[in-house]
Formats: C-alpha cells, structure tokens, sequence
C-alpha cells in the first residue's frame, strides 16, 4: 500500500468492523434469543443470554417447535444423510467420468463430455414438475435414494477431475504401465492419492450445496419425518392462527448453520482453494 | 479440448465408468427437460388423459397473463438489487480488507462464513429481526416514526427478501473479490502514485478495470443465485406476498404447477427461465474462453 499514514489506516477498519456488524448481528440476535422463553422476547428484546439455552435446544431436537412436525434431531439426521449422499455421490460418479473421459478414448467420448456439460443449464427449478414425476414413477419419493440419486450428476465436480487428472504428468502413466499395472490399479495407487485436495475441496463445496437444498427435498418428501432441517424450519415460522415461537426457531436456525459451518471452518484451507473454480 | 499422449484402451471399462453419471443426466435431467419443453406445447384437459397439441398458445398465454408479467417485473428488480447490493458491499469490503495490512486474515475468516448458511436460513434470521410483532429492527424502525409491516406494504417486503438475499451472497462474492485484489500488482499502485493519483482514482482508472474478470463472473453467479435459489428465502419469508409484490418467477412456476397444476402454463414458465440460465451459462463460458483481460 501507498499511503501509511493517518485516516487511510483507520478507515479500511472502522469499514471492516462495519462489516463484521452486518455479518454477525443477525447471528449474534439468533443466538441470544434462542436462549430465552418465548414469553421473554415480547416487549423489549433482551440484551444478555437467557437461562433457557439448554431448555430450548433440548426441546427442539427433542420434540419440534410446533405440535406438528418432526422433531429437529429427525431433521438434522435427514440433512446430514442427504448432504452426505450428495457430496459423496457427487464425487465418487464424476471422478469415475473424469477419468474415462481423461485416460480413455472410446466411441462418443466427446458426446459424453457435452451430455454432461448441459446439466449446467438444467437446475431443477426449470425442469420442476417432469422431474418430481419420474422420482414418482420409480417409487422414490419420500426416501433417500430420492433425495440424493437425482442429484448425484454433476459437471462442475467432472471439470473438476478432468482439469486436475490433466495437470498429471504423462511419466506417471508411462512409469506405471512399465511396471505393469493396469487402469485400475493405476486409478488406486496413484490418481486416487493425489486427488485428496481436489476431493477435499469438492467435499466442503458440495457438502453445503446439499444440507442448504431447499425446493427439491419440499417437492421429493411429504411426510413429516422425511423432512430436513433447511426445509422443515418453514413450518415452524409460517403457523396458522398462532404466534411462531421464536426462542425455538432461532435455536432450530443456529442447528441448522452448525454443521455447514464446521465443515467449513474444519476445512478452510481446502474450502479457499475450491474458491479458485467456478461453483455451480 | 487438451489430447493426451498416453491413454489406456479397454474396451468396457471407460463406458462402465462414465455409465453411472450418464445414466442419472439422462433420467433425472434431460428427459425431464425434454418433457418440460414438450408439455409447453400441449395443454392437458382437467383430468389428465387428454393431451392437445397448441403449438404457442401456452407461451402467448403468458404474454397476455397480467400476473405472469408482474411477476417478471418484480423479479427483474428483485434480482437486480440483490446483485447491485451484493457485488457493492462485498466489494467495498474486499478493498478494505486487502488495505488493512494488519488483520487482513483475521477479517476474511470472520467475513466468509455466511456462504455456509442456506438461503432460507438467512430469510428466517432476517425474518426474526424485522418481523412486525417482536422484531428487534422492525421497532427500532417504529420508533424511528417509520410504520414497518412487510406483511401488508409490498415495498418493505421487497426490501426484506432482497436483503436477506444478498446479506448470505455478499460473503461468496467477497472471497473472490479479495483473490483478485491480491494478484493486482503493487508496482502498479506504487506508479500511479508516483504520477499523483489519489487512492479513489487509482481504485477506478486501474484496480477496477483489472477486477473486470471477476466482476463479470460473480454479476452472472449473482443473477443465476437470485433468478434460482432464493426460493428458500421467498417461501420461508412472504409466500410470495403480498399482494404477489416478491412472487418471483421460481415461485411462480411452482405455484402454477403443484399448486394450480397448470402443467402447460408451468412448462411454458420454465422454458422461458430454461432460456435465460442457458443464454447466462453461454455468456460465461465464451467469457471464460476468450479470458478478457485489461
């Protein structure tokens, strides 16, 4: 930087801390208010912690916060579950893709590579209705396979692969086939390893793509004890007739965040660095 | 496409490979897309069963549909504050933070996280902050002497839906906006110095320009982000109310196809959005090849 002294050092802090305000407050009013009783959030709202924090996580993971609906605990498992599947699933049919499409030549290996380029242009919300009817039909609705199976595809973790496998060099392969092994093996013993980052990085980017779906899992589930916490949460804040609870819901939102959230601070590194592709 | 040297031929493998990807693409995405433009074509009679062809008439349907329109019209604005107030922030924060030499680390920990928090999650927070009865900010805004009630003035809804859109956005763009700062090279700065150039000129005639890239990529994110994914937000915060004023065109879709089961009229909706993320997606990536730089 150029200038060193005075106001110019000062200001890019008092902007920052502004910053910081906007990012935390509403986290800060979340966290406050789930540790007080409902009764406690009328009027004046407070400016310390409540003695309820306990009491309010424990009843949301325990029983829900309306009379309907699942327990929070049922949610966050039905979240971790599809986020897991869809990460994973994810990963491990784009790696194989990649991999072909890299290491292979075969018939329509570039028609391959554009039928998966085009799921780009297809997210769900403009193909809603024809996709909720074939999970109909193949019997997947309200389960996980319907949860993660339709979206396992993925071109940007396939771009991924692809750009990373041709950053190899071709001695590798040449040293591997040398001493015999066979596609496979190769996959195993080398690609396999030197991909963690990438597989690190395309882990922390999908993980969150998946626990914060919304529109899909409200269309794939209909039963109460299918529903996941991002989605689920609605019901407690839109009720007929009543005042939502708002000590209950504000603990359900920081159970929501949680999980996201320390994966992304477990794995910062990896999760900067997938920063550097475009995420879809 | 970059060839390689060295491949191994197999003459199953590489297809049982790219089988499984293959196989989910055409079930769960292009047939469904296939079907989707189809059906735009066709109206369906009120009990299923009876299919007829009606070429465009779905689509000149929608021209004449006066809730369709407005729902087009909100969405443009809805969409471009979201991004203006997203790529603003997160900018001026970026520049902020790459200036501050001490703590610069401190501040991008502490400012990314909100990319972990889904978008309905972040319309629940803003939700609990400004809803009339209890809201921490909706009362600080009545004693202010401004009336706030997002659940009958379809204005502060708008307000509302934006801001929780993009508080959760300006942290992704931010990351980006900050990784560019830093490859900016400083015998640039220090030249322009040298020539006299104060700190907002040299922002504007070198470090802006240079950002292009970046700028352009995180508009069309942004744009596909609030055109798609705040669905989340409206559907937690307004339903879409009032009075259809935040009834974005995501929603809409849905409402016409689960709600009205309009399964043409749906269909139509979603062609028209289907064009707009294919011409987005074409944009980019001829951006992205052509690698524009200043």
């Amino acid at each position: 930087m150029v200038e060193r002294r005075g106001l110019s050092r000062v200001i890019p802090h008092i902007v920052l801390l502004a910053g910081l305000l906007l990012v935390g407050f509403p986290i800060a009013i979340a966290l406050i208010a789930s540790s007080h009783t409902a009764a406690d959030l009328v009027g004046h709202f407070p400016a310390t912690f409540g003695s309820h924090l306990i009491d309010n996580y424990r009843h949301v993971l325990l029983a829900g916060s309306t009379n309907k609906g699942a327990p929070v605990a049922t949610m966050l498992w039905n979240s971790l579950v599809m986020a897991l599947g869809i990460s994973i699933g994810k990963i491990v049919i784009s790696i194989a893709s990649a991999y072909a499409i890299v290491y292979f030549r075969f018939p329509l290996r570039g028609l391959c590579f554009w039928l998966i380029f085009v799921t780009l242009m297809l997210p769900v919300q403009v193909r809603i209705l024809p996709t909720y009817q074939v999970v109909a039909d193949l019997h997947m609705l309200d389960s996980y396979s319907g949860l993660i199976v339709p979206l396992i595809a993925s071109a940007t973790a396939t771009f991924l692969f692809r750009q990373f496998f041709f950053t190899l060099p071709d001695e590798l392969l040449e040293a591997a086939r040398i001493d015999g092994a066979g596609p496979l093996r190769f996959f195993w013993d080398m690609v396999l390893p030197l991909s963690r980052t990438t597989i690190a990085a395309l882990f922390v980017v999908e993980f969150i793509y998946g626990w914060n779906l919304y529109l899909w899992p409200l269309i794939v589930t209909t039963r109460e004890n299918m529903s996941t916490i991002v989605m689920g949460i609605q019901h407690m804040v839109v009720v007929a007739d009543q005042t939502p609870s708002w000590n209950w819901i504000m603990a359900t939102a920081v159970l929501a965040i949680l999980p996201p959230l320390l994966v992304v601070i477990f794995m910062q590194r990896q999760f900067v660095k997938s920063f550097v592709e475009p995420e879809k | 496409m970059i060839e390689r040297r060295a491949v191994f031929s197999h003459r199953w493998l590489p297809i049982a490979l790219v089988a499984p990807q293959l196989a989910v693409t055409a079930v769960f995405f292009l047939w469904p897309a296939y079907e989707t433009v189809v059906s735009a074509f066709y109206v369906q009679g009120a009990f299923g069963g009876s299919e007829h062809f009606v070429g465009l008439h779905n689509f000149t349907a929608l021209w004449d549909n006066a809730s369709y329109l407005h729902s087009f019209g909100i969405t443009l604005i809805f969409s471009a504050a979201t991004t203006l107030l997203a790529l603003s922030v997160s900018l001026l924060l970026a520049v902020n933070a790459n200036r501050a030499l001490r703590g610069a680390k401190v501040y991008q920990a502490l400012l990314a996280w909100p990319y972990a928090v889904a978008p309905a999650i972040a319309g629940v927070l803003w939700l609990f902050m400004l809803n009339p009865s209890v809201g921490l900010l909706a009362r600080a805004l009545d004693g202010l002497g401004v009336p706030w009630d997002f659940r009958v003035n379809g204005t502060q809804a708008m307000v509302l839906v934006v801001m929780a859109s993009a508080w959760r956005q300006i942290a992704y763009n931010f990351l980006f906006f900050l990784a560019a700062l830093q490859s900016v090279p400083s015998s640039l700065i220090e030249a322009a110095a040298i020539d006299g150039a104060g700190p907002i000129r040299r922002f504007w005639t070198i470090v802006f320009p240079l950002l292009s890239p970046t700028t352009f990529f995180l508009l069309v994110i942004d744009l596909v982000y609030s055109f798609f994914e705040t669905f989340g937000v409206i559907d937690t915060v307004t339903q879409g109310g009032p009075a259809n004023a935040t009834n974005i065109l995501v929603y809409q879709v849905f409402e016409t196809g689960f709600v009205g089961l309009d399964l043409g009229g749906s269909a139509a909706q979603s062609v028209v959005l289907m064009l707009f993320i294919i011409g987005l997606t074409v944009l980019q990536f001829r951006f992205i090849e052509g690698r524009v730089r200043y």
